[in-house]
């Protein structure tokens, strides 16, 4: 027999079915969940109230990057059980290592909007504080950042600390040789590292059939040899047991855990995607009603752990937010040109000092054009760059955008 | 075992000859010593010691804890090292050949030498990646690649290489303790060179380029293998009674303007020696940059003597590849000389 891409290479069993707790319906699953059981109703409360949160969020800045007012913003609609699931289950000292489709995930774990938003305002490639959240920079670069996390784990346990590292991938990213690479790495040097797998079943256009020809992400697992755990990924209650189990292991020295949460993007990649050019209507209205916020606010209705006057506090606390992130966009972007060179070196290089006094040269030599301009109205005189940079006489540090700069 | 190193303090040893590859090793074993951050991995540097023997002795001296073999990937090995360094560690890693560090090409690029203006100087990646480069071994494909302009071409790296073992231990010594990524490019036909050594020994700062050899009427600038090149041509040339005058530059990136714009200054003519490809290599940097700021002193054109625009040869023509004496004197000989 001749090998083919029509011969099955791997096993003909069905693919499983993935790990719930709480069912599509909101009812407590019965049967045997491998072991995992569901968190206690204030743990579910808590995670319930982030999730809400965080979507509001997500809604808002999608809203605003519709306007115009953002240059993109990759949203997670429909996978805040996997965000929030794998935040909550970390520690303040351990790290999470995101992409860039993880903005609600800075935030359930205490970044600012405005802090996140710098970077999709075109304010600079990473606004918030990577030590005082202890989460390293969203990495555009697909799967990257997994190798990051291994490194860190790694140093972490050659330092005999508890500290644990979370990478969070997406499926396509678990074709990139990157993902292998930290899958291999974090196995044989038994690093203390979780990567969570949101399968949401795209990379931009492409499905997951197309990315690879075993039944799951998590069956890959086996070949590192390291746990793998398929999860309904739009269950949180199952993310989190699973997730914090693998932390838990991982905190105790029992090595890397991977675990797929299998979920949906409910929105387009980017504003830029058109997703009716590869999937329809009617298969996105299939995972509408697999929310895992409807969902798990169905379980907590019926155990009577969300009444009324709580979810009117969600609520509330979900629209001071999107009204503090649309708050936070009437401020002016700030950027200071002459930060471009500060940071490249630890050390100082006079090449670069020659090409930074060359733009404060030429920022003054504008701003007095632009003040000539303004004294002069008849004149025919039109300063360049006169739409961008401030046309005061304090050129010298921060220079003030238009706020449509975007 | 712990990071702490039981290992006594470095203290100063008695003069001896030492190769390149074995100051390598004693810039790394000091520097392990003095510095408990510091880490080591990569393929084959544990046991073995290194294809090139520059580890040897650091995992009997140091242990698993601090020097490992790695799996075989280099971006792993690069994309692990970033993790290190966010969490305090100072890891000095090996591409095992020029050619095999391309796998890591998007980790050097996209992470190591961005990740500080990234995170507005918050995250500083101290790593020393370890590359040896360039031929005249009589190695196989894909062992002899002069990747140094890949590089210099990435702002956030420091680029550096040594042609002689003073400057190996000294440079390496700096690279390990700078809080930038240094691409520590080690001429791998100079492995083998020997001097006399009273270590740890100090030489110029690693971010500068040295008059190794004054002259009056050409400056001939070298790196890494092609340095004992350009030695040997001024050495030629004074029987031809011409003056040559041989800077190492030592650090690509930065380059050192002042002390290559005095000497060209002083001659008037310039000609750049490297063993990589010429069109879009390292030495079309020099010669623009030296032409822009000194366009007026220069009595000729800046001549480059290059490999050919071809991948490295095979070993049996590798010596039809590499810039000789007699080809960089030929290539002076087709200036003006009035």
């Amino acid at each position: 027999m001749s090998l083919n891409v029509e011969t099955p290479i791997v096993s003909t069993a069905s693919a499983p079915q993935p790990l719930r707790l709480i069912d599509d319906t909101g009812h407590a699953v019965t049967d045997d969940a491998g072991g995992f059981t569901l968190p206690d109703a204030d743990t579910l409360l808590g995670l319930y109230r982030q999730m809400v949160v965080a979507r509001r969020f997500d809604v808002q800045v999608t809203a605003l990057t519709r306007q115009g007012r953002l240059a993109t913003y990759p949203s997670a609609l429909g996978q805040e059980a996997c965000e929030i699931a794998a935040v909550a289950s970390l520690a303040p000292g351990d790290w999470l290592f995101p992409t860039y489709r993880d903005s609600i995930a800075l935030l359930t774990r205490g970044v600012k909007p405005e802090d996140i938003l710098a970077s999709f305002r075109g304010e600079w490639h990473s606004g918030y504080d990577q030590y005082e959240h202890r989460i390293a920079p969203q990495a555009t670069p697909l799967a990257t950042q997994a190798l990051h996390a291994v490194g860190l784990a790694t140093a972490s346990k050659l330092k005999r600390d508890s500290t644990v590292a979370l990478a969070l991938l997406g499926d396509g990213a678990t074709s990139e040789g990157d993902a292998h690479e930290a899958f291999n790495f974090a196995a044989v040097w038994q690093a203390p590292v979780v990567f969570v797998v949101q399968n949401n079943q795209f990379a931009i256009s492409v499905p997951l059939d197309k990315q690879m020809h075993c039944r799951t992400i998590a069956d890959k697992a086996i070949g590192y040899g390291m746990p793998g755990f398929y999860v309904d990924g739009n269950d949180v209650a199952a993310m989190y047991a699973v997730t914090s189990a693998a932390v838990e292991r991982a905190r105790t020295g029992g090595g890397p855990t991977l675990v797929e949460g299998l979920t949906y993007r409910m929105e387009a990649h980017t504003n830029s995607d058109d997703p009716s050019r590869y999937r329809t209507a009617g298969d996105v209205e299939v995972w509408r009603r697999r929310d895992p916020i409807e969902r798990l606010e169905t379980y907590l209705v019926s155990i009577g752990a969300l009444d009324d006057r709580v979810q009117a506090s969600i609520r509330e606390e979900a629209e001071d937010l999107a009204a503090a992130t649309r708050e936070c966009m009437t401020r002016p972007v700030q950027v200071d040109p002459l930060e471009l060179f500060d940071h490249v070196y630890a050390s100082p290089r006079p090449a670069l000092a020659e090409q930074r006094a060359f733009l404060s040269a030429e920022l003054a030599e504008h701003a007095a054009l632009a003040d000539q301009a303004s004294a002069t109205p008849s004149s025919s005189t039109t300063p360049p760059s006169s739409t961008t940079h401030s046309s005061s006489t304090t050129h010298s540090s921060s220079t003030t955008h238009s706020g449509a700069h975007a | 075992m712990t990071l702490q190193s039981m290992a006594p303090p470095v203290g100063a040893r008695p003069p001896a000859a030492l190769t390149m590859a074995a100051a390598l090793n004693a810039a790394i074993q000091d520097s392990m010593r003095d510095d408990p951050t510091v880490v080591l991995f990569g393929e084959d540097v544990g046991p073995l010691g290194g294809v090139f023997r520059v580890t040897d002795g650091l995992y009997a001296e140091f242990g698993e804890t601090r020097v490992s073999d790695s799996p075989l990937a280099e971006s792993g090995i690069v994309g692990t090292a970033i993790g290190m360094a966010i969490y305090g560690l100072r890891p000095v890693v090996e591409m095992q050949f020029d050619a095999f560090s391309y796998p890591a090409f998007e980790q050097i690029v996209s992470h190591l030498a961005k990740m500080r203006n990234r995170t507005r100087g918050r995250i500083s990646l101290p790593i020393v990646i370890r590359i040896p480069y360039a031929g005249d071994i009589g190695g196989v494909e894909h062992h002899s690649d002069s990747s140094e302009a890949y590089w210099t071409a990435t702002p956030g790296l420091t680029v550096v290489s040594p042609s002689n073992p003073a400057d190996a231990y000294s440079m390496l010594r700096e690279a390990i303790a700078s809080d930038d990524p240094v691409i520590f490019m080690e001429p791998k036909s100079r492995y083998w060179m020997k001097a006399e050594l009273a270590l740890p020994v100090q030489t110029a700062p690693m971010n500068t380029a040295v008059v190794l050899r004054e002259g009056t009427d050409v400056t001939l600038i070298a790196y890494g293998p092609t340095v004992k090149t350009a030695l040997a041509t001024a050495e030629l040339a004074t029987a031809e009674g011409l003056s040559i005058e041989v800077i190492d530059l030592r650090s690509l990136s930065p380059f050192d303007d002042a002390t290559v714009g005095a000497s060209l200054r002083k001659t008037s003519r310039a000609a750049v020696v490297h063993e990589a490809a010429q069109f879009g290599g390292y030495g079309a940097e020099v010669a623009a940059r030296l032409t822009e700021r000194n366009f007026f002193h220069l009595a000729a054109p800046i001549l480059r003597i290059t490999g050919f625009d071809i991948p490295y040869p095979s070993p049996k023509l590798e010596e039809y590849f590499l810039p000789t004496p007699d080809r960089i004197l030929a290539a002076l000989g087709t200036w003006e000389w009035s």
